[in-house]
């Protein structure tokens, strides 16, 4: 048996409860929500939080749906809910997409979308998805709330622009009308960390790329984007060349690290490889997506 | 028969029906030694090296001791005043129960924290200081040898290096001088890698020594009770009869608990200690760093052969990395295991092996993991070899393969290294296999897909023969315990039973397949017969389950203890019908078991009626004693030779490395199958088993030692979602020297299948020019064996 060490507990009522109970407690204080990627650090003694501070009460994080022209996400949002949500679906494939391939139904009925960004791994594939469809991640603290850039959320390995004493809230991820997204990875086994994985998000216009997100998974891709391949692509007309050579940009921009997923040229290739199988299917729901809205027109 | 609600049937002996068991472990109703709660018991914990070689400079255990809540703290030290600071291995060595002078291998144990709960025991060993000087660790088994290769076991007496063991088999003048003249030879660097059982229950006791009567009694999950009863008995100088070994219902064993861990010593010592009883449960990452892993075969093949395909020769060598202490389980006169029956299903002229045991900074063990003494890297051997060989001369491995098998009336047949196969057809399973996998359609298919660039087809084939039920006491024994076993049968005056064996259930289905040999000899139904198992005070001794001997030598040993009960009731029921015995028939209907007289079927007593009168006022003839019992010990004459033919169907996209497994034909033939039902639940679990190798199971080591498989983070198991739906098939032919005709199956899929897949991935990058490449194939290994430089598999990846 795997036992942490000891800790105490507190459970909040509410955001504003939560934020009192991480202002009492300090830096040694954590927050816990599905517990998936905590509860084993504890397990194995790699994290020794004093206090956990027990978020799962708050309903007002769980909500999912559109806002006007924006899908916002709970941070409470366990990766199930989003994955069987019809309107995430609809608007963004990508996140069905990495859904299906995130941990397993055990994990997903429990883990968090808040979490899961917060915990900031570098193997993280919402963390990429969110990157792709360039959200933004409204942070509450105790002097009001304030909203961060997906690309400016992660700092860096397990770093978050969340500071102490300060709770993310949801996610605010902008329609793209027309936009057609998608994910892929790459795993040793269903359930494993990724290897590698990448997703995209293209809106066309007239015959060309008006808009390209590009998220990479686990490879040292600064923020979890591709800014260089996004940069190549804005413009041009989507095809296999010009998807080949996003990801050659990507693979070549990134900074994958070696370990028992395999060597860094290897990883470097799957960057390059995924983005380009990304970005054609996400090319082809948009051009799915276009007819959809002719047809409703 | 009768039906059941199920749809299946009961029936009076062999047969599918659900297992007996079942219902415990369905409704969570098990007893799990985790499960065993006494009055006033304490929990340990161990605080273990987070060196692979450090010397200890000391150990201060004061805080710990100081810690409220703890009871006791146990270290090398403690240990040496009582003389138990090492301990025997199975292999004529001695493992360290806590290291006094050096930690040899990250994860070993140092010391032993016993508290009055099992958080405190945690907390408490964090506060145990250690002071270690790291020293060079060996990790690379290809080095160990090396001039300069730090010396591990310098606790042994004029040891240099890291040197085991040299063991060979076969004739040597005979194999190279084929060699010499050979029309083709082909040689391959294989390695079979490290990997661990991972059962699903970890390791763990429960000790409670009773200062009073001088008992001890230990709970432990145990595939082995009796023998170690009898090694706590000559190590720890207690008397024997003062010990009782429990092994309750066991979450898994595969191997890896036949052997005595250092928690279980621990536990005893803080027991004897403490004057209370102590469980200690080890957690999945100790139990995946520290107990029995298996293989590790730095393998170099072989093959002379002529050009059209005729296998001749086969040659091999050898680098066995042992880890720290020498602790396989094994046969002794076995060093290598079973690995000399190499040669596996091919009729070849002539063989040679050689083994060389070394030493490594890594935990100890290598025969675990339902490997049949080490077939498993026999098998895997030889089918990646003649796969080689079909590569070198273009030919199709299934050709190759019938062309050298043993032909089926070269039975017995005795292999270049001495084994007397007992019995097999192996062309017909191969055929069979092939045409239920549709192999020349898959051929036609997969020559399709080389035309294009996106996923390919591999198709893999692994022929294996097991030799299993070890064994002849003349030529086996286990520290100096004869490997024969004993059971013994009483059947009550109602005519229900209770049989009483030394092997133990670890998830095999004991229960029922052994109830069920006992309905087939006396005719009473499989549920009137109470199966025993797993306490040495309640059963006869043995040496216990593994290497798939428990229905080759224990279910032996049920069938002719019930047989001489069946001989008992004959003199019982001639008595009951004023009869000779010698007129008697015995019969089994529907209805059950009868003697009758011959010709006269009316006149006959029942079983049940029989044993109600062995127990009555009947008067029975001179020398027959009453009662319904006997008992046995039973000695096979030979292993038992069960064989499969697998064929494997996979496909690989080249742009990822990524592999999936589409189809597993499985052949297998294990003689007279009992249950049906268990046999296929076992090929199963073992098929699992081989995807999971050849795929994605995986226990490196970084170049400080450090263990990079240490948790089911890192050692991958395989799920459902990347095993096919199994297409099971079967022959049967009869095992000639068992009873029953049983040969046992347990292992047979575990070492059989992951050849196959291995075999399929490469068939599948043959157009690539990639020959080989060592499990697990990962999708990097793949990608990398795709661009001419396959993964080692053994160290980390840099």
């Amino acid at each position: 048996m795997q036992v942490p060490a000891r800790f105490e507990y507190e459970r909040a009522q509410s955001v504003s409860h939560a934020l009192a109970l991480l202002d009492r407690h300090g830096p040694e204080s954590r927050v816990i929500a599905g517990g998936h990627s905590l509860l084993p650090m504890m397990k194995l003694r790699l994290a020794r939080p004093e206090v956990l501070i027990d978020i799962n009460d708050l309903a007002e994080l769980s909500f999912l749906g559109v806002e006007g022209d924006e899908l916002v996400v709970g941070a409470l949002v366990r990766h199930a809910q989003l994955l069987a949500d019809p309107t995430v679906g609809r608007f963004f494939p990508i996140f069905h997409d990495a859904e299906r391939v995130i941990a397993d139904p055990v994990v997903r009925n429990r883990g968090t979308v808040g979490g899961s960004l917060c915990q900031a791994d570098p193997s993280e594939d919402l963390s990429a998805a969110f990157a792709a469809v360039r959200a933004t991640a409204v942070i509450q603290g105790p002097d009001g709330e304030r909203e961060v850039p997906i690309r400016e959320f992660h700092r860096g390995p397990y770093e978050t622009a969340v500071e102490p004493g300060e709770l993310l809230t949801r996610l605010r991820v902008p329609l793209r009308p027309g936009a057609g997204s998608a994910y892929e990875k790459v795993e040793r086994r269903v359930g494993d960390w990724p290897v590698a994985a990448a997703g995209a998000q293209l809106r066309l216009d007239g015959g060309v790329i008006a808009e390209a997100g590009i998220g990479l998974t686990a490879v040292g891709a600064e923020h979890f984007a591709a800014p260089g391949a996004e940069e190549y692509l804005t413009g041009r007309a989507p095809g296999e060349e010009a998807f080949a050579e996003a990801g050659r940009i990507a693979a070549e921009d990134c900074n994958p690290q070696a370990d028992q997923r395999g060597p860094v040229a290897y990883k470097r290739h799957l960057a390059g490889e995924l983005v380009r199988r990304v970005l054609t299917r996400a090319a082809g729901r948009a051009a799915g997506r276009a007819g959809d809205r002719q047809a409703g027109e | 028969m009768t039906q059941d609600t199920s749809g299946t049937t009961t029936p009076m002996g062999f047969g599918r029906m659900h297992r007996k068991e079942d219902a415990r472990f369905i409704r969570g109703r098990g007893t799990y030694v985790d499960d065993v709660r006494l009055p006033g018991m304490l929990h340990g914990a161990i605080l273990r090296s987070p060196h692979a070689h450090a010397r200890i400079l000391s150990v201060d255990a004061s805080a710990a001791e100081a810690y409220p809540g703890v009871r006791a703290v146990i270290t090398g030290a403690t240990l040496e005043t009582l003389n138990l600071a090492w301990m025997p291995t199975l292999s004529a060595d001695v493992q360290a129960v806590l290291a006094t002078d050096k930690v040899r291998f990250q994860g070993q144990e140092v010391a032993f924290v016993v508290a009055e709960d099992p958080y405190t025991a945690r907390d408490a060993v964090e506060l145990i200081d250690v002071g270690y000087e790291p020293l060079e660790p060996v990790v690379d088994a290809r080095r160990a040898l090396d001039a300069d290769a730090p010396v591990i076991r310098d606790d042994l007496e004029g040891r240099t290096g890291n040197h085991i063991f040299d063991w060979e088999a076969g004739d040597r003048a005979q194999t190279d001088a084929i060699f010499e003249r050979a029309e083709v030879t082909v040689a391959q660097d294989m390695l079979y890698p490290r990997v661990h059982p991972a059962p699903l229950e970890t390791c763990g006791a429960v000790a409670d020594f009773d200062k009073v009567t001088g008992k001890l009694t230990v709970w432990c999950p145990t595939q082995a009770p009796h023998a170690h009863r009898t090694l706590y008995a000559l190590v720890a100088g207690l008397p024997e009869h003062k010990i009782r070994v429990i092994s309750p219902d066991i979450g898994g064993g595969f191997g890896g608990k036949v052997g005595i861990y250092p928690g279980y010593v621990c536990a005893i010592v803080g027991s004897i200690v403490t004057g209370r009883p102590v469980k200690w449960m080890e957690d999945r990452s100790e139990n995946l760093m520290s107990t029995a892993f298996a293989r590790d075969y730095h393998m170099r093949g072989e093959i002379a052969a002529t050009r059209d395909g005729r296998i001749l020769a086969l040659r091999v060598k050898v680098v066995a990395d042992h880890g720290a202490f020498n602790g396989t389980a094994q046969p002794t006169k076995f060093p290598a295991g079973f690995f000399g029956v190499f040669t596996g299903s091919y009729d070849i002229e002539a063989a040679h092996c050689e083994v060389t045991g070394v030493y490594t900074n890594k935990a100890p063990g290598g025969v675990a993991y339902a490997c049949s003494f080490r077939i498993t890297e026999a098998v895997y051997l030889v089918e990646r070899m003649i796969d080689v060989l079909a590569c070198e001369l273009d030919a199709d491995p299934a050709e190759l393969r019938m062309r050298n098998l043993i032909r089926p009336e070269r039975f017995p047949y005795t292999s270049p290294t001495g084994w007397e196969y007992d019995s097999g057809d192996y062309p017909r399973a191969l055929r069979l296999a092939l045409d239920m996998a549709g192999y020349d359609k898959l051929r036609a298919e997969q020559a399709e897909r080389r035309r294009g660039d996106g996923p390919q087809l591999g198709i893999g084939i692994s022929f294996f023969t097991e030799a299993v039920g070890a064994g002849p006491r003349r030529h086996m024994d286990i520290l100096g315990l004869g490997m024969a076993d004993g059971a013994e049968l009483r059947v009550h005056p109602t005519g229900k039973a209770v049989l009483r064996v030394s092997c133990q259930s670890q998830g095999q289905g004991h229960e029922t397949t052994f109830a069920q040999i006992v309905a087939a000899e006396l005719g009473i139904p499989p549920d009137d017969v109470e199966v025993v198992h797993g306490d040495t005070d309640q059963t006869p001794f043995g040496l216990g389950t593994y290497g798939s001997r428990s229905t080759p030598v224990s279910g032996a040993a049920t069938a002719i203890v019930a047989r001489k009960v069946r001989e008992r009731a004959r003199l019982v029921a001639a008595a009951m019908l004023e009869a000779s015995p010698q007129d008697l028939e015995w019969s089994v209907s529907e209805t059950g078991g009868r003697w009758s007289v011959q010709g006269s079927a009316g006149h006959g007593r029942s079983i049940q009626e029989i044993a109600m009168a062995a127990h009555s006022n009947l008067e029975l003839p001179e020398g027959v004693e009453g009662h319904l019992d006997a008992v046995t010990v039973y000695n096979p004459p030979n292993l038992t030779y069960p064989f499969g033919a697998y064929v494997c169907v996979v496909e690989v996209d080249p742009r990822t490395g990524q592999v999936k497994v589409r189809r597993f034909v499985a052949v297998d033939d294990c003689g007279v199958r009992i249950n049906p039902m268990i046999v296929e639940g076992q090929i199963h679990g073992g098929l699992a088993d081989g995807v999971g190798m050849a795929l994605m199971q995986l226990m490196a080591f970084d170049e400080d030692g450090n263990h990079l498989g240490a948790s089911f983070m890192d050692y991958l198991l395989p799920t459902a979602l990347e095993c096919p739906s199994w297409e099971l098939g079967e022959t049967v032919t009869p095992s000639p020297h068992h009873p029953i005709g049983a040969k046992g199956v347990g292992e047979s899929a575990t070492v059989g299948s992951p050849a196959a897949v291995v075999n399929a991935v490469l068939d599948a990058l043959r157009p690539y020019g990639v020959r080989h490449a060592d499990m697990p194939l990962t999708p990097a290994n793949v990608w990398s064996a795709l661009r001419g430089s396959p993964l080692r598999t053994d160290l980390a990846i840099t």
